[in-house]
Formats: C-alpha cells, sequence, structure tokens
C-alpha cells in the first residue's frame, strides 16, 4: 500500500480550491464577454470529439449512397428536377411579389424593406448532449463566416441562431429551447407575439397575448424581424391550440414548430442584410464572401487563432 | 511492499476519451434522458480502483470537458464531478468490498449528488429544467454501474493499470 497523501496539499484543501476555482469560472463565463474568445479556442480540442462520433452517421450514409441501384438514382434524380422545376416557377413568383411589395412600400413611404439574404448550408454534427438544453452542433465556424446570433433556418422554417462560435464548428440554439425567444407574427393579421421555447422539442408558446387577440388554431406564424436578429418573413411554427382560461390574464397559445428541428441534417445559415441598409443597396443577390457580415454581436464573430487552417 | 510505479495512464485516459464520446452520442429522441453519465461513472470507478492517482484534479479536468462538450456554464460539471471525485476516493476502501449492488446504490448517491450541484448552479443561472425525468441518469447510471465495473476491471488488470 502506497502511502495515501504524499505529494502536494491534501485533497481536501485540494477539493476547496478546485471549488473556488469552479466558482469563480461560473462566475467569469456568466458575466464577461471575453470568455467566450476561451470557450471558441477549447472548441478546437473537442471538435475531433463531435467529427469522431458523428464519422458513423456519415460512413453509414455514404455507405447506403454508394450501393444505391441506378434505378433508384434516376428515379430521385427525375424528382429532384420536377422538384427543382416546382420551386423555380415558385420563386419567379415570388420575385414578382417581392419587387411589387418593395414598389408599393416606396409608394407608402415604409421604413422596412424586403432584404434578399446570402445563405450558407452547414450540416449538423450528429451531436445531442443534453436533452434538456436544445442545442445543435454545426460543421461550420468563424472560417466560413458564421457569427454569433446569427439565424438559422431549414427548409421548413426557422430553427434557432447561433450562440457560439469556434474557428471550425459553431453551436445553435433551436427556437424551442427553455431560454430561446423569438418575436413573431401571425401571417393572417399580423398580430405580434413573442413565441417562447418551452423545453419540448415540438412546442413553442405565445408569450402575454391578451385573451381578445384574433389567434386561431392553423394560423401561421412567421418571423417579424422587429428582434433586429431573424429577417421578416419566414415561418417560425403553427397555433396547434389556442386556451382561454378565465382566471388568467392572457391567453394560452401553443404553436408547432415549422421546421423539423429534430430531423434536418442540413441548416442554412443566414447573413441578413440589416434593417438600416440603404435600398439602393439591395440590387439582386449578394456576391459570395464572408466579410460582409454585419459587425458580429459582442465582437464573438471574430476569428480567432486558428490551429489547423 | 514495493512502491509501484505508475502504469496505464493511457488506458485511462483512453476509457474517459470513450466516456466523453459515449456523452455525446447521438441517441433516439426517447433514449435521450435515459443517458447513464457515464464520465461520472468511470470517474468513480478509478477513483476506486486508484485512488492515489486519480482524484479531484482529474475529476475538476473531466466536469470541465464535459462543460465544454455540453455547450453549458463552464465549471458547473467540473464542480459537481470534483466533489464526486473526492467522495469516491474517501470511500474507496469501503466500497470496493461491498457487493456490487450496494456499489450500485452508492453510484446513485455519488451520481445524484453530482446531477444535485449542477441543479444548483442551474437555479442559480435561472435554467431549471421543468421536468423529473432530470433525474434519470442517476438511476440508469445506477443500473449500468455492475457492468462498467466488470468491463473496467478487466480493463484494468489485462492492460496491468496500477
Amino acid at each position: 500500500m502506497k502511502p495515501l497523501f504524499t505529494q502536494g496539499p491534501s485533497t481536501g484543501v485540494r477539493l476547496i480550491l478546485l471549488i473556488v476555482l469552479s466558482v469563480v469560472l461560473m462566475t467569469m463565463d456568466h458575466r464577461l464577454a471575453q470568455m467566450a474568445h476561451v470557450r471558441s479556442a477549447l472548441s478546437l480540442v473537442l471538435a475531433p470529439i463531435q467529427y469522431l462520433v458523428n464519422f458513423p452517421v456519415v460512413a453509414g450514409r455514404w455507405f447506403t449512397e454508394g450501393l444505391s441501384t441506378r434505378r433508384d438514382l434516376i428515379a430521385e434524380n427525375a424528382n429532384l428536377k420536377a422538384g427543382q422545376l416546382l420551386l423555380r416557377a415558385q420563386v419567379q413568383k415570388l420575385e414578382a411579389l417581392e419587387s411589387e411589395n418593395r414598389r408599393l412600400r416606396e409608394l407608402l413611404h415604409s421604413g422596412s424593406r424586403i432584404m434578399s439574404e446570402r445563405v450558407l448550408i452547414a450540416e449538423l454534427l450528429a451531436v445531442d448532449a443534453d436533452p434538456f438544453t436544445h442545442q445543435i452542433v454545426l460543421n461550420k465556424g468563424s472560417r466560413d463566416g458564421a457569427f454569433k446570433g446569427q439565424p438559422l433556418l431549414d427548409s421548413q422554417g426557422v430553427m434557432g441562431q447561433v450562440v457560439e462560435v469556434g474557428p471550425i464548428t459553431s453551436r445553435a440554439l433551436l427556437i424551442t429551447d427553455a431560454s430561446h425567444a423569438i418575436p413573431v407574427q401571425v401571417n393572417r393579421n399580423g398580430i405580434r407575439a413573442v413565441a417562447l421555447g418551452t423545453g419540448a422539442i415540438d412546442r413553442l408558446e405565445l408569450a402575454h397575448v391578451p385573451d381578445t387577440a384574433d389567434i386561431r388554431p392553423g394560423d401561421l406564424l412567421i418571423t417579424s424581424g422587429l428582434g433586429g436578429r431573424f429577417p421578416p418573413g419566414y415561418p417560425v411554427g403553427t397555433v396547434v391550440e389556442v386556451t382561454h382560461d378565465p382566471g388568467q390574464a392572457y391567453a394560452l397559445i401553443t404553436a408547432r414548430p415549422s421546421a423539423r428541428l429534430d430531423r434536418s441534417r442540413e441548416v442554412l445559415l443566414v447573413w441578413p442584410r440589416t434593417q438600416t441598409a440603404p435600398v439602393e443597396a439591395e440590387t439582386g443577390p449578394e456576391p459570395e464572401g464572408p466579410e460582409q457580415l454585419e459587425s458580429g454581436a459582442d465582437g464573438a464573430g471574430e476569428p480567432v487563432p486558428e490551429g489547423g487552417g | 511492499m514495493s512502491v509501484t510505479r505508475p502504469r496505464g495512464g493511457g488506458i485511462i485516459a483512453f476509457t474517459f476519451f470513450m466516456a466523453l464520446l459515449l456523452t455525446i452520442l447521438p441517441l433516439p429522441e426517447w433514449a435521450g434522458p435515459y443517458r447513464p453519465a457515464w464520465v461520472v461513472l468511470v470517474l468513480i470507478y478509478w477513483c476506486m480502483a486508484l485512488p492515489t492517482r486519480i482524484g479531484v484534479g482529474v475529476g475538476w479536468l473531466m466536469g470541465l470537458l464535459l462543460d465544454l462538450i455540453n455547450g453549458v456554464l463552464l465549471g458547473q460539471h467540473a464542480l459537481a464531478l470534483a466533489v464526486v471525485a473526492y467522495l469516491a476516493t474517501l470511500l474507496h476502501q469501503r466500497i470496493r468490498v461491498f457487493p456490487v449492488w450496494q456499489q450500485a446504490l452508492t453510484v446513485l448517491v455519488l451520481v445524484g449528488l453530482s446531477q444535485m450541484l449542477v441543479l444548483w448552479v442551474l437555479g442559480v443561472t435561472g435554467a431549471v429544467p421543468r421536468s423529473w425525468d432530470y433525474w434519470l441518469p442517476s438511476l440508469t447510471s445506477m443500473l449500468l454501474w455492475p457492468w462498467v465495473f466488470v468491463i473496467l476491471r478487466d480493463v484494468r488488470r489485462r492492460f496491468g493499470v496500477q
């Protein structure tokens, strides 16, 4: 049997030191914005683990794709072409509506503009760490121009926003996380509200909606763009239930997110054009180049020194 | 009664690495809340088996990694795991001779304690989980302990970690 405490201070003293250190760390992490840099640097260390965990998924997909037959491919190709045609037609209509909307707004001297955004496809690293916080890890980081506060979409609607940016990965908070809120409006009549995450992956709650507000089950909620973080006009969710409790000051309204939060693997990172951008500047889609981001909230969008390029 | 030189540090690191992998391994939606506290299990085992080598320092470090990989406030798991490591090293002589079901109960208490410390931090920062599911990892960790124990013991003997 070895003597237990030969070197250094006793375990108890070390424990107390470490507890104090933890508390200091937690306080710093909670209060100081500079800790974001530390985190983003440390995330580089853990990125290999996340990629490694993701590997079986990638390998499995590669394998099934490699094994799919020619006939499947042809069928899929035809499907995709048909789908693309459909989408193109819809986009044409949308563009016409967009320019009409812009003209009308100019007639009205309205301040808000329809904006076209630049997007980048990011892939989920298949990581769901804690079932009680709805966060996902993406395979794009500050190297690709991602920034803190960046909105995240999938093909169906708004997914969430980036909360932490590392050099090669970033972490996003989903709209259903209990700490997330997103300003929305009802597509049908423009009633504004704030959709709060509930911690359940298929449920949002609208906060502080007066009992008399005209909101019905089936109403589509879209981003209002009022928070300045999400671009306006994207679907957020569909109202599923409206409960009027006579004892409560507000109606209890729940909605189901439009985005497939638990299924999407490909997501879109969006670079919104700022609300204040002059109208002349928005002619057509933006040229490539990740440098045109907005200042990047709290400077967290600044690239940190990169380890491996 | 010669003082043995420490061996097998790589094996210990590897077991912790595997625990971290298991911590973030994708699970189906329904299984998410049942995920055992792998890192805590491995930590308890090594604290019990090699209390002179694995203690509060390693526990704290692993907790820090857990915080990073979970994207939560830095230091909350570090705090919890340091305390768990402290208790496990303190009790190691007793835990070692317990029958395995009694060990499992100890694990329940230790994992539960770590969860309680994390919950306390969550409460201070205002991010309390609203569901009782929060405590499920303690239960699944307890149920899994016999297997974790046997596997890690075999690993330790096979590679002569001491």
